[in-house]
């Protein structure tokens, strides 16, 4: 009994040390990830994350304060590429996709003052001064940083139509899903 | 296939063909019913897009007169096809319509309102194409906006230029047809032999191939038959009957079974020296080099236990289903509608989606017939694993998209998928396995774009970066030169102020010293 | 009567082979009614009640969980996989058990072996065989009470009434009826120091009968009854032959080789293969898809292994019989079974590198 007691005692504290001594060891510095992470990230420093951009974003994950599902404009793919480097799980099925968004200009209510031009991330706006601005629907990647500049509200935000080339077959409830029905 | 192979296909199989299903073909007495003619509907609805590639660009205006055969809008970049008018008439709209796709989305087509004369256009006599060379029968191929008609709609030019660039020597024409229910190629077979082999003796001379083989099911021995009567006189050309079996008509598997090869999985056919053509094309070519005739309609078929008079009709391109289905009557509303086969068609969301090239069948299945239940749960009886005609494992697979685990589908061979429907044919729980498959193929090819997207975003952030940095730079340098022109420019003052007060203070200094000496 | 309209995109295909799981599950309990029948001929109105007994609490079992869950329990339980559950464990209890022993078996198998993993197709042993080595490892006097066959209509064989009160209240005077089953013999013997030669020819030995009027659980009586309710599960293509055919090599392979050796300390091939469980292990429980691998190759590897332990455990084991831990641990090995062998993509080597093209073209 005593034996038994002692072996057990004596193996969990020698197992505890060795669990402790390689933590402390093996302990990866997380400054090597953030450059990774923000590598993934789509460089815009678009700040809808509320991170200083994206260099700050990738410290915040990389800290663990923030979410992989922190970058709206990076949607599903970037959620999932940053768990995989994070080596966390995500549950996308509750990312709420409402589908990409895009700038769109009300040509009636602009009035051509470049504001927006100087704060779009990629430079998806073009135009002159007193001349109606024109987004890029290519190039615009939905930061909504536009639209809060624009001094009367001739920015929206217009989700991305849907198209045959684009449409995609809806996940099929789960067997699970339809019997708690 | 080393040994080893073979010991582990003998084990797992016994011997002989393992993969596929046999469905129930329900092909009579549809493909016995003789060959009808739909009449013309009032309106067509042609889209612009009837192939994969790019949509064709429209050349016609509304309000426009057009005659039977005449471009409506003409190939747009590399993989496109040409889109003529199916009838003669008026055209109304250019606008859209619903497209035969399960999503119910709309697509661009153009609205032709037929006059009633169904008039060709005129056209020069037809030359032999035998006189012509390989490229320019394949032009005049493309010209005529002939697509593959097994369902793939690939443009068929294309295809017969790749063929001929790879050097192919063996052109085989599918006539497999396994898909149940469909009989439009078994007709074809039956009442055009002469025309497909004339077609296939076009394709051979604009790919180079030496010879042709027509793999057939041996379930149509008629069309077996009559295309072994045509083809008779052509020594280059065979006809091999082939075991009925799903999916015997899926291009890897009938070339399989011809040639005992395997297809690469990253590769073609043509990369083995074989070109896999439709016998509709044949006949399609056929039509558009002998009489002229641009591909603007095609053989239907009409089944479906909720069809009265189930059969083969000509229909032309651009005719609602909605009409097709006015012609057949139908006995009760079906369960469900579904444009090709019942094993890979799509559904269709209502009536009112146009026939296009590619639709070799109009299905109106009963609930009997669709046999749809409510999934249960996995029993891993690998029913699926064993239909499978690719080697997958559809339930490892399937479990892993529930879970949201797209890469770990991937991983067993997502990509390998062909989208065949043994596995959810066989599978006793009626699990969807092919909507699950459907759905994370779509999803990472969205995911895809989101990351093109990205990296277009990213590299655009970046050159904005460096516009703005080489601004500031530039700013800066020039405020610097001005600056450093500013500064020159003051001290030149400067030096010459001073040099001036210097000489005005030596020659005070020597008028001085004149004073003093 | 054009009216359709389509309310959900539905993918392909529109077509069915028909197949169902209660069609499934309903086939094997065909396949297994001869052998039951003949069984219930044998050991009359006791075994019967056991019979009934085990299927109703394995139900019960099930219900109570789906219920528990929030769920309607028709739906599930109409799929058969319970009932069958119940079915193959009342078959490998002792045919006059008491009663509780069979309720137990019948809770332990749907409830723990089977619910608690997720229910239907999520555990990964066989509910049947996890009740019946629970109950053997717990209850180990009732579970190898064996009796002597007394078929229904002879002389001394109880009626309706006395078979209910054996099973309700025990069996009056066990050693009156008490009966060894031959593995059960052999071993017992053996450990007495009696070689097999010996024991087999004594006159008090079981007998090998090839019909099966011999003593067991109901399951192991009549081999050939069950092996042929087997054959006809392959004839309907509910089962294939690989995993009966490699489950029985691997046990008549060793017995073969070791009754050639000694046969004074290893049985034969015969003997092994239509005794004990073998048959019903090698045709129904072996063969249950939700513990056995996918591939064909992977499933001759799988039953191939379950016949060997078999014959491992019942030739140097302290247990007579080996056919339900055999099949467990084989159960345990199946995730790893099915992780190494995987079928052969098309186009594809084993390994999943896309083939190389032939040499002719350069």
């Amino acid at each position: 009994m005593i034996a038994a007691i002692l072996s057990l005692s004596l193996l969990g504290l020698i197992l505890g040390f060795g669990l402790g001594f390689a933590a402390k060891k093996f302990a990866v510095e997380t400054d090597a990830r953030v450059a990774e992470l923000e590598a993934l990230m789509p460089g815009t420093n678009c700040g809808q994350c509320g991170f200083p951009g994206c260099s700050g974003a990738a410290a915040a994950l990389a800290d663990g304060k923030a979410s992989p599902t922190v970058c709206p404009p990076g949607g599903k793919a970037l959620i999932q590429a940053l768990a995989a480097k994070l080596g966390v799980s995500v549950d996308l099925s509750g990312v709420a996709d409402e589908g990409p968004k895009i700038a769109a200009i009300e040509e009636e209510i602009c009035i051509g003052c470049c504001r927006c031009l100087k704060d779009c991330p990629t430079d998806a706006i073009v135009g002159a001064a007193k001349q109606i601005h024109a987004v890029m629907r290519e190039a615009c990647t939905g930061c909504e940083a536009c639209v809060d500049r624009c001094p009367t509200g001739a920015i929206t935000m217009d989700p991305v139509p849907i198209t045959l080339q684009h449409w995609v077959w809806p996940k099929p409830l789960s067997e699970g899903a339809k019997a708690w029905a | 296939m080393g040994l080893m192979e073979k010991i582990f296909a003998l084990l797992e199989h016994g011997p002989g063909e393992h993969w596929g299903v046999h469905p129930d073909d329900r092909k009579r007495p549809a493909a016995d019913a003789p060959l009808r003619v739909l009449p013309l509907p009032e309106r067509l609805h042609v889209p612009l897009q009837q192939h994969i590639g790019a949509a064709a660009r429209p050349i016609v205006l509304v309000g426009q007169k057009v005659l039977k055969g005449q471009l409506l809008a003409e190939a747009q970049g590399a993989t496109s096809a040409n889109i003529h008018a199916s009838t003669s008439g008026t055209i109304t709209a250019i606008g859209e319509i619903t497209a035969p796709h399960p999503s119910g989305l709309p697509c661009a087509a153009i609205t032709i309102t037929a006059d009633g004369e169904d008039r060709w256009i005129d056209s020069e006599p037809a030359v032999d194409p035998f006189s012509l060379a390989p490229k320019d029968t394949a032009a005049r191929i493309a010209a005529a906006g002939v697509v593959g008609l097994g369902g793939a709609t690939f443009p068929s030019a294309l295809k017969l230029g790749l063929g001929l660039r790879a050097k192919i020597h063996t052109l085989i024409l599918n006539g497999g047809e396994c898909e149940p229910y469909l009989s439009c190629d078994d007709r074809l077979m039956r009442d055009f032999a002469a025309e497909i082999i004339d077609g296939i003796r076009i394709m051979l001379h604009a790919t180079g191939a030496q010879k042709a083989q027509i793999g057939i099911e041996d379930n149509k021995p008629e069309a077996i038959a009559a295309m072994t009567a045509a083809a008779r006189k052509f020594a280059e050309i065979s006809v091999c009957p082939v075991a009925a079996r799903y999916p015997m008509g899926s291009e890897k598997h009938l070339f399989s079974a011809l040639t005992g090869q395997e297809v690469p999985a990253d590769g073609r056919t043509t990369d083995l020296g074989v070109l896999v053509h439709n016998v509709g094309t044949a006949w399609a070519v056929h039509e558009a080099l002998r009489h002229n005739r641009p591909l603007v309609e095609r053989i239907v078929t009409l089944n479906g236990g909720a069809i009265a008079f189930p059969g083969n009709i000509r229909v032309p391109v651009g005719a609602l289903v909605e009409d097709v289905l006015a012609y057949a009557s139908l006995k009760e509303v079906p369960a469900r509608l579904v444009m090709g086969g019942p094993m890979m068609g799509s559904l269709l969301p209502h009536t009112r989606v146009p026939v296009v090239k590619g639709s070799s069948g109009i299905l109106a299945l009963t609930a009997a017939e669709a046999a749809a239940y409510d999934p249960g749960p996995c029993i891993r009886c690998s029913s699926c694993v064993r239909a499978c005609p690719v080697g997958l494992l559809p339930l490892e697979m399937s479990a892993h998209i529930a879970a949201s685990d797209l890469n770990g589908a991937v991983d067993l061979g997502l990509k390998d998928c062909i989208a065949c429907g043994c596995c959810s044919f066989v599978c006793p729980s009626h699990i969807p396995l092919v909507h699950y498959f459907n759905h994370a193929k779509g999803e990472l090819a969205a995911q895809g774009r989101t990351q093109l997207r990205n990296d277009a975003a990213k590299r655009l952030a970046a050159a904005r970066a460096e516009r703005i940095e080489r601004d500031t730079r530039e700013k800066a340098e020039a405020a610097a030169r001005r600056k450093a022109e500013r500064m020159a420019q003051k001290a030149a003052e400067k030096a010459a102020a001073e040099a001036a007060a210097a000489q005005e203070a030596a020659g005070t200094a020597a008028e001085s010293s004149e004073v003093t000496t | 009567m054009t009216g359709f309209v389509a309310t959900a995109p539905l993918a392909s295909p529109h077509a069915h082979s028909g197949g169902r799981v209660t069609w499934v599950m309903g086939k094997v309990m065909l396949a297994l009614a001869p052998a039951t029948l003949y069984g219930f001929w044998l050991y009359g109105w006791p075994a019967i009640h056991l019979w009934v007994i085990t299927i109703l609490f394995s139900l019960l079992g099930e219900a109570f969980c789906v219920r528990l869950m929030g769920r309607r329990a028709i739906p599930v339980l109409m799929d058969g996989s319970a009932a069958l559950t119940g079915w193959l464990l009342a078959l490998s209890l002792p045919p006059w058990a008491p009663w509780w022993l069979g309720a137990v078996g019948g809770l332990f198998a749907t409830v723990i072996a089977k619910q608690v993993f997720g229910g239907l197709g999520q555990n990964l042993f066989n509910p049947a065989m996890v009740a019946r080595v629970a109950l053997l490892i717990s209850f180990p006097v009732p579970m190898t009470q064996m009796v002597a066959a007394l078929p229904l209509g002879s002389v001394g064989a109880p009626d309706f009434v006395q078979g209910l009160r054996i099973t309700l209240a025990g069996m009056p005077n066990y050693d009156a009826v008490a009966s060894a089953s031959l593995l059960g013999h052999a071993k017992t013997e053996l450990s007495r120091g009696i070689d097999l030669v010996q024991t087999f020819a004594s006159a008090n030995a079981p007998a090998l009968s090839f019909i099966g009027a011999r003593t067991g659980s109901l399951g192991e009586t009549s081999a050939l009854l069950i092996a042929a309710g087997g054959i006809a599960l392959i004839f309907l293509r509910i089962i294939t032959w690989h995993i009966p055919v490699a489950m029985l090599l691997g046990i008549a392979l060793p017995a073969l080789i070791g009754h050639a050796i000694d046969p004074a300390r290893y049985l034969g091939a015969g003997t092994h293969l239509l005794s004990g469980a073998a048959m019903l292990g090698a045709f129904f429980i072996a063969t249950d898809y939700v513990t056995s691998p996918n591939t064909r190759l992977g499933q001759l590897v799988f039953a191939f292994g379950c016949g060997f332990l078999t014959w491992v455990i019942r030739t140097y084991g302290g247990y007579p019989e080996g056919v339900a831990f055999a099949v467990l641990l084989m159960n345990a090995l199946t995730p790893a079974i099915d992780r190494l062998i995987k079928p052969r993509i098309y186009g594809r080597d084993r390994k999943g590198k896309p083939m190389e093209l032939p040499e002719e073209k350069a």
